[in-house]
């Protein structure tokens, strides 16, 4: 369960990182969000993995942590609220510039220019 | 159990639903609750202020459930010092904003209360995910705060400001939940308790974790290869909210000290100093990169919003050292550069009101009406950034460099310090000398009027630098007993002695 789990939250986080790197806002929203999944299963997972646990020491010989269970719930929450504040916002970008690049605009203005800068690099 | 503690959160908080509920209601009703609220926050700190000054810390248990189960609250001189600091700068903050600023939303007021709430929580947590919780409120308040005002050039800047701060909530859980995994709590004194016990097998992990709050700190404090979104953010937002965020890089300088002299402190056995040999060259290079950005600032908003960036390296070079001395030094240089960067970003913005289409770009423009006072406050503030006597950042950078003991981190510091300093007397010479002496004859026709309240709010927190150098005894005598309450951390460890940890009696 363990490689299963840690590998889980490998995928989310690579990806989410990957995603995040992206110049569109879309794809960083998309990232943001895989990167806070990845990040709520490996908090749950800082209280240890149990099945069939009890919250309460004592109750059973393995017992679940509920700490985390409380942690990453109000991550969820924080995590979400952001995440529809960034949507909002990459709205509002897309709304003021035409585009949805996240520096506003796509880098090529005059074609000139920009193609000897491009042989330059 | 003391209440207070839970005034500097209260106020603004109930201040800050009123607003919601009120935000139909006339302009000059909301602008006088506000203001209420924020004199009322500041008679409160005044009061923690005096309470903690005696030295001991207080604690106060949410639901009365006793550390280190459940969430506390605790004032020692630090966290007093802090939240007073901010009450002064939000005090000036808010005046400056009844103005103009307040009328672009009917939301300003109750996010800028919002915001006070989040940065008193920060500091005054006990707990490592309370405090990842008061950056969310904090942060979230300040999205909103960014983009007050017209127009569509804020959006850009503020999204990667809040993209940016998203990644680093991330980080910030995931090294939550490695420290967590290992020592099982999150209160800070308990952490520092179970640190030194950590099993050699274990001990990667907890160092992981702290490097990566390390990281997590130093993107809200804008340490040097994090701190390129600040120069936009800051530049972009309207003046009092500029002004306000100068003490945002501040709460990442408070949770570096809070974190790193308890938690990691000398008493943290094989991890104690960890991140401190990291932070010395990162800040002296902020440093640098700052004066090197204000030198080439071409408007006096980017000028100040690079004299942040120097700030931070100053602050974080000082507490690097590791020392009580340094750490007693950077507090003191604190006070200083939060008020009168706040001051500077509102004397910039009544100067540009005066300039037409010039605003603040460093370049010939008509005369502005009120030249004489803006130029005396503009003066002022420069000379108490830059650190030239008489004024306090003078006595704030001696201090720093005092606090060196003779070795190659002397060698650095001093010479980092004192030529970044020259370059930027420079930078501010040659804004001062082009914006207020090289004038074109004439005013433009509509000019921002000064009104007694805006002077009154810039003048205040330039003056504040004044006014530190007359206290500077009582104040540098509160910031040695500050550092010394720091570094003294068993005494903080003395909030776990409760029934409850001692197995009841």
């Amino acid at each position: 369960m363990e490689l299963a789990y840690a590998l889980v939250i490998g995928a989310l986080t690579a990806s989410g990182v990957y995603l995040m790197l992206r110049a569109r806002t879309f794809p960083v929203v998309m990232g943001l969000t895989l990167l806070s999944y990845g990040v709520n299963l490996f908090l749950f997972s800082s209280g240890r993995l149990a099945t069939g646990g009890q919250p309460i020491i004592g109750s059973t010989a393995d017992y679940a942590d509920p700490l985390p269970q409380a942690l990453v719930l109000t991550a969820i929450v924080i995590g979400f609220a952001m995440t529809a504040f960034v949507v909002v916002l990459a709205l509002r970008n897309q709304a003021d510039n035409d585009d949805d690049h996240v520096d506003g605009r796509r880098p090529a203005p005059s074609p000139d220019e920009d193609n000897e800068e491009d042989k330059g690099r | 159990m003391n209440h207070w503690l839970t005034a500097p959160i209260l106020i603004p908080l109930l201040g800050g639903i009123l607003q919601i509920f009120i935000g139909y209601a006339p302009l000059s009703l909301r602008r006088t609750l506000a203001m209420t609220t924020t004199v009322l926050l500041l008679a409160a700190s005044v009061v923690l202020l005096i309470l903690a000054s005696d030295g001991s810390y207080r604690v106060y248990a949410f639901g009365n459930w006793e550390p280190p189960f459940g969430i506390v609250l605790v004032l020692d001189r630090l966290s007093a010092l802090m939240v007073l600091m901010t009450a002064i700068l939000a005090f000036f903050c808010h005046l400056y904003s009844m103005n103009k600023a307040d009328e672009s939303s009917r939301q300003f007021h109750a996010l800028f209360l919002f915001e006070l709430m989040g940065l008193n929580i920060a500091f005054l947590t006990g707990d490592l995910f309370n405090l990842f919780v008061a950056f969310e409120v904090l942060l979230i308040a300040s999205y909103g705060l960014m983009m007050q005002g017209h127009g569509t050039e804020r959006t850009i800047p503020s999204l990667h400001y809040v993209v940016l701060n998203l990644a680093g909530s991330a980080l910030f859980l995931i090294s939550v939940g490695m420290l967590y995994s290992v020592t099982g709590t999150l209160n800070m004194a308990d952490l520092a308790a179970k640190i030194p016990q950590v099993s050699a097998e274990d001990l990667p992990m907890v160092q992981a974790g702290g490097l990566m709050l390390l990281v997590v700190f130093g993107l809200k404090a804008a340490v040097l290869p994090l701190s390129f979104w600040l120069p936009k953010a800051y530049g972009n937002a309207t003046a009092p909210v500029a002004a306000l965020f100068a003490v945002m890089t501040k709460v990442g300088f408070y949770a570096i000290v809070r974190v790193f002299t308890l938690v990691f402190g000398a008493q943290a056995g094989a991890l104690a100093g960890l991140g401190l040999d990291w932070l010395f060259p990162m800040a002296l290079a902020t440093l640098a990169m700052g004066v090197i950005g204000a030198v080439g600032a071409r408007s006096l908003r980017t000028l100040i919003t690079w004299q942040v960036i120097i700030s931070v390296g100053t602050l974080l070079a000082a507490v690097a050292l590791g020392t009580e001395a340094g750490t007693s030094a950077a507090l003191f240089y604190m006070l200083n550069t939060t008020w009168v960067v706040g001051g500077l970003f509102l004397v910039v913005d009544l100067v540009s009101g005066q300039r037409g289409s010039a605003s603040d770009k460093i370049v010939t423009a008509p005369r502005m009406y009120n030249r004489t006072l803006l130029s005396v406050l503009f003066l002022l503030g420069a000379v108490a950034a830059v650190g030239l006597p008489p004024l306090s950042g003078f006595f704030a950078k001696v201090l720093i460099l005092q606090a060196t003991t003779p070795g190659v981190e002397m060698a650095w510091l001093w010479g980092t310090l004192i030529i970044g300093s020259f370059f930027t007397l420079v930078a501010y010479s040659r804004a001062g000398s082009i914006v207020f002496w090289r004038n074109v004859d004439g005013h433009v026709e509509k000019p921002g009027k000064l009104t007694l309240s805006l002077g009154v709010a810039a003048g205040g927190l330039i003056a504040m630098a004044i006014i530190i150098v007359l206290l500077a005894g009582p104040i540098s005598a509160y910031v040695d007993a500050t550092a010394a309450q720091l570094f003294d951390t068993g005494a903080y460890l003395e909030i776990l002695d409760t029934t409850a940890v001692k197995g009841g009696a």
